[in-house]
């Protein structure tokens, strides 16, 4: 019986990771399903839901040939996953200052405890070697309020980022 | 009054343009109310265009009142609409009666004027901004075949671009 995994490959970038990965999959009969791919640093990271009739040995066995080509590490996890299981989120904050350790802790951290769920979480590090800098998106769920994350947001920037908030409104139409 | 069915993407009807209104006669007016109770049974609905029941004329109706603090102009019945003036463009999150399960960023004119027609013939000019304007922009979009799956823009990297300038 088919049944969802989760598939995580990293490893060098180089073109056609994503082409041969999906290629590999769909020829061996599984189905792809919610999915993210990025770059971080210099390498590719995918994490990806696939659907397999098998179990996690035969998927490795799929996969892990293409990986191994191409210098990647792969990771199966098996997965009590679903799809259309989307939150949506209802605030959007955004983070930003001058890189140093830390950054992510303090500002989750008050985040959590003022309510917010997380469901989408990206940074960046720009700037120059010098002088880096830190910026952060993130998506959630304010479980305890919008004000409760504002007062949160107001207190860690006090120390040294720059933090905003604006309440996601879904138009649905 | 009857709930209409909605049409779901990928129904290649949902690409078709509509046709301008003629005819404002009592057939006209039952449609809308029709149209209307579609609208209001779906879940947080604060608009609706008539393709989306596979009615393919240029026929939308919009109602955000009930979203707490915004400006708006309450039940609005827009027969072939048309922007006239638009600024400011802003991204906002969409979702659709016709794509189930898919909310995504669009961008759009924050402040539109507006020429239409309501159920009576009678043309009227509107000016709006924000969550109503957003929304009569996506209602008229589907007067065009078009979707909010056509204007999708990333969701990451909106604020800072990579690019070293220099």
């Amino acid at each position: 019986m088919a049944h969802w995994y989760i598939v995580s490959v990293v490893g060098k970038d180089r073109s056609g990771i994503v082409a041969h990965l999906s290629s590999a999959l769909f020829e061996n009969g599984c189905d792809l399903g919610e999915a993210s791919m990025m770059r971080l640093g210099d390498c590719f990271t995918i994490m990806m839901m696939v659907r397999h009739d098998g179990n996690t040995h035969s998927l490795l066995q799929v996969v892990q040939p293409v990986a191994e080509s191409m210098g990647l590490h792969v990771h199966v996890d098996k997965v009590d996953a679903h799809l259309h299981r989307h939150l949506e989120p209802d605030v959007h904050i955004t983070v930003h200052g001058a890189d140093r350790p830390g950054i992510v802790a303090q500002v989750t951290g008050a985040l959590c405890e003022a309510g917010l769920n997380i469901v989408n979480l990206e940074s960046d590090v720009g700037g120059s070697d010098a002088k880096p800098i830190y910026v952060m998106h993130i998506d959630g769920i304010a479980t305890a309020g919008v004000p409760a994350l504002e007062s949160a947001l107001a207190i860690v920037s006090k120390q040294g980022v720059q933090a905003k908030l604006n309440p996601i409104e879904i138009m649905i139409a | 009054m009857a709930k209409l069915e909605i049409l779901t993407y990928p129904d290649e009807r949902l690409k078709q343009v509509s046709e301008s209104v003629e005819v404002f006669d009592q057939a006209l007016r039952d449609f809308i109310a029709d149209l209307e109770e579609t609208m209001r049974a779906g879940p947080g609905g604060v608009g609706i265009a008539a393709p989306q029941v596979g009615c393919f004329q240029r026929i939308a109706i919009v109602d955000v009142s009930s979203k707490p603090k915004i400006e708006h102009h309450g039940r609005l019945v827009l027969i072939n609409p048309e922007i006239v003036e638009y600024a400011d463009f802003v991204k906002g999150r969409e979702g659709c009666m016709s794509v189930p399960d898919y909310t995504g960023n669009v961008m759009r004119p924050d402040r539109i004027t507006l020429e239409y027609f309501d159920e009576h013939g009678a043309q009227h000019t509107l000016q709006t901004s924000g969550f109503e304007a957003r929304a009569i922009q996506h209602e008229m979009d589907h007067l065009e075949g078009l979707l909010f799956l056509d204007r999708l823009v990333s969701r990451r990297n909106d604020l800072f671009r990579r690019k070293v300038y220099q």
